[in-house]
């Protein structure tokens, strides 16, 4: 997994709450058996006006003029700028995948759902959660400022904006520490290979049924 | 020491290993496996010279993108006519051989929705940690299991160390008291829920599903309810442990025998909350004041009363939510102030892990029994939750009562659920659907999906219509 330190970049935004995962990549598209490549089809539905396929060239898909993503001005952008419940619905990790394909590293919301939450983390992405009238206020400065950029520093745990003032948020240490040194979850649970092997025994002399093949 | 809660207990019986910054090694004892979110975890295991962890503690059917149509069905995998959904199937059944993981494969009798088929299996069983890359696995939380979807790499994490890293939830209790009304069905239990404490209303909690009205219920309820915990946006729901449990799991294939069964039906009986454990929510509902409900929205907590109305968005002040409702109201090509029962329908669809077992089954063909379809219900299909539901439906005749009726019967798949098979709702067709999801597009790119019961499902069916199904039944 990339690391993740400190990235500075502009803010796009999907501004409309209970965001869901079929929304930000429609089901055709999970019928790929990779996980890369998504990123075209990020928000499929919204994005172009005709309907896609997995496989499609979009370079020549009808763009909707309507859709935030579509506009020049939020063009490389890193940080989705988001509302509540955001990633709500299927625990598809196609949605992450094709944020992260599409050049994203940061979110930042008021509230996202779980395991949409949970996912991100594994794909090397940053979901920030900010109270309410701070991201309130952040579409209010980025709508009106062409090119608005905001710079988020992991390390220090806080989200810098244009003015220099800086925005505190929450981690848990355990996926800052995975995030900031690109760490590979699994590698690191099989270092407790020991414990698990030890629970394992005790659990199936407790419960045995448990440990039964099958009929 | 207060009590501990049904959650507080599954959750200390499974910790390998607590770590200090609040995490845990939490055990996984089942993982279920189906074509859609494996794939890329087998190849990151293959890529990293891994094996499974405890291959028997997987299991594996294709359900997503099996085709729901005989014709196409009889072909087996190689029928599939859609090239990427048969290489989906197919890298499934060459993973499950590669990795020992035992598969019921696509024409199997077992086969079904992942969903359907453990329960039925007794492959998820009380006390168990159950995972599976799907955000339905809460169903399984009708059994007494601790049981929630994850993503891709978190299916990996689980296959390669049998364990997953996690930070306990809060606990939230909801309380469904007294008895539900002639008619009212589980399905109307958990929308109207949903209705009430909304789809983030669960975030970041547990649910245990309390109270007369689930102690009343078959499991089959139960899992109906269980089902859609993620749709009021916990990942887990619970049903504690009771008689009705251990009759339900009692002498299915993968449950426990002999002595062992003895065993295990001690320590089950334990499954309960404590009388004094506490809860961090607690959420009342009167089952009284539940009526038939169905979704008029995009989103499963806006959701009506039968006798009620589409709402307008002058009737709230909140911009947010106006501007939600003016958004639905479009997609859904329906006017606030409308009759629930004036929404004209152009397909209905009974099937999906929310409400495709047996019950449910029966409770449609009840419905829809000697009666003929709506002419301007373009289709109507019945897909059952697995190859065992299938055949015991037919041996009840329930497949004779739909086709009768003018409804399709099917072969087991998630079908029309989330459209991921050639089963599509057509841009701006209307659908009553038993599913459990009303998002854009999710039934097919521009659908309009409305979730009710099984029964309401039927009997708008008949109607062409939205109706009160407790009128037409005479109740």
């Amino acid at each position: 997994m990339k690391k993740f330190t400190t990235v500075e970049g502009v803010v796009a935004p999907i501004d409309r709450a209970n965001v869901d995962t079929d929304m930000i990549i429609p089901k055709q598209f999970l019928k790929s058996i990779k996980r890369s490549g998504f990123g075209p089809f990020l928000f499929d539905e919204q994005r172009y006006l005709d309907v896609g396929e997995p496989g499609m060239d979009c370079s020549d898909r009808p763009l909707n003029p309507d859709f935030p993503l579509n506009f020049p001005r939020y063009q490389g952008a890193e940080i989705l700028l988001a509302r509540d419940n955001f990633g709500c619905g299927s625990s598809r990790e196609h949605a992450p995948w094709a944020i992260e394909d599409s050049g994203f590293r940061v979110l930042i919301a008021p509230s996202f759902a779980d395991i949409f939450f949970n996912n991100c983390f594994k794909n090397a992405l940053l979901p920030i959660v900010l109270k309410e009238y701070i991201v309130d206020l952040l579409f209010e400065e980025m709508y009106q400022e062409e090119g608005y950029s905001l710079t988020v520093d992991l390390a220090r745990q806080v989200v810098v904006r244009p003015n220099g003032e800086e925005v505190l948020f929450e981690i848990d240490e355990f996926r800052k520490h995975c995030l900031v040194n690109g760490l590979d979850d699994i590698g690191l649970t099989l270092q407790d290979a020991d414990a698990i092997r030890e629970f394992e025994q005790s659990w199936q002399q407790r419960s045995p049924w448990l440990f039964n093949a099958g009929p | 020491m207060a009590g501990k809660t049904l959650y507080d207990k599954l959750w200390d019986a499974h910790v390998v290993k607590q770590r200090k910054d609040g995490t845990a090694l939490i055990y996984i004892d089942r993982q279920l496996v189906h074509e859609v979110t494996s794939p890329q975890a087998f190849e990151g295991l293959r890529i990293a010279g891994r094996k499974l962890w405890r291959a028997d503690a997987n299991l594996a059917t294709p359900d997503h993108n099996v085709p729901s149509l005989k014709s196409e069905r009889d072909g087996g995998v190689a029928g599939i006519v859609e090239d990427v959904s048969r290489i989906q199937v197919e890298t499934l059944d060459d993973n499950c051989d590669e990795f020992g993981v035992t598969e019921f494969e696509i024409n199997d009798i077992r086969q079904g929705i992942v969903h359907v088929v453990g329960p039925e299996q007794g492959a998820t069983l009380p006390g168990m940690t159950v995972v599976c890359g799907d955000s339905h696995t809460a169903t399984h939380g009708a059994l007494g299991a601790l049981a929630h979807g994850i993503g891709t790499s978190e299916v990996e994490h689980a296959m390669a160390t049998q364990c997953l890293i996690q930070k306990k939830m809060k606990n939230m209790l909801i309380r469904v008291d007294g008895t539900l009304r002639p008619g009212i069905t589980p399905k109307d239990v958990i929308l109207a829920i949903i209705g009430k404490i909304g789809t983030a209303g669960g975030t970041g909690h547990a649910i245990e599903f309390g109270g007369s009205v689930f102690r009343d219920m078959s499991i089959e309820g139960r899992m109906t309810v269980c089902n859609m915990a993620i749709e009021a946006g916990a990942l887990v729901g619970m049903v504690a442990v009771d008689q009705t449990t251990l009759d339900y799991v009692e002498g299915r294939p993968y449950a426990p025998k002999a002595e062992l069964w003895a065993q295990a039906v001690n320590y089950w009986r334990t499954l309960r909350s404590d009388d004094d454990a506490s809860f961090d929510t607690i959420v009342e509902v009167d089952a009284e004041t539940i009526v038939p409900q169905v979704t008029w929205g995009n989103s499963p907590e806006m959701v009506a009363a039968i006798d009620g109305v589409v709402p307008s968005p002058e009737t709230t002040s909140d911009p947010a939510k106006r501007a939600a409702i003016e958004r639905a109201l479009e997609y859904m090509g329906l006017t606030g102030g409308m009759a629930i029962t004036d929404i004209q329908l152009d397909c209905v669809f009974i099937g999906s892990c929310t409400n495709s077992r047996i019950e449910d089954l029966r409770a449609a063909a009840a419905v829809v029994k000697g009666k003929t379809k709506a002419a301007s219900v373009k289709r109507a299909l019945v897909v059952p939750g697995s190859g065992l539901v299938k055949a015991q439906a037919e041996r009840e005749g329930l497949d004779k009562i739909f086709v009768d009726a003018g409804l399709e019967w099917r072969e087991p798949s998630c079908s029309m659920c989330l459209a991921m098979n050639s089963d599509k709702l057509g841009d701006g067709e209307h659908c009553a659907s038993t599913s459990n999801r009303n998002f854009e597009g999710r039934q097919g790119f521009g659908g309009r999906t409305h979730l009710v019961s099984p029964e309401m499902a039927a009997a708008a069916a008949i109607a062409g219509h939205f109706v009160d199904v407790r009128d037409v039944m005479g109740l």
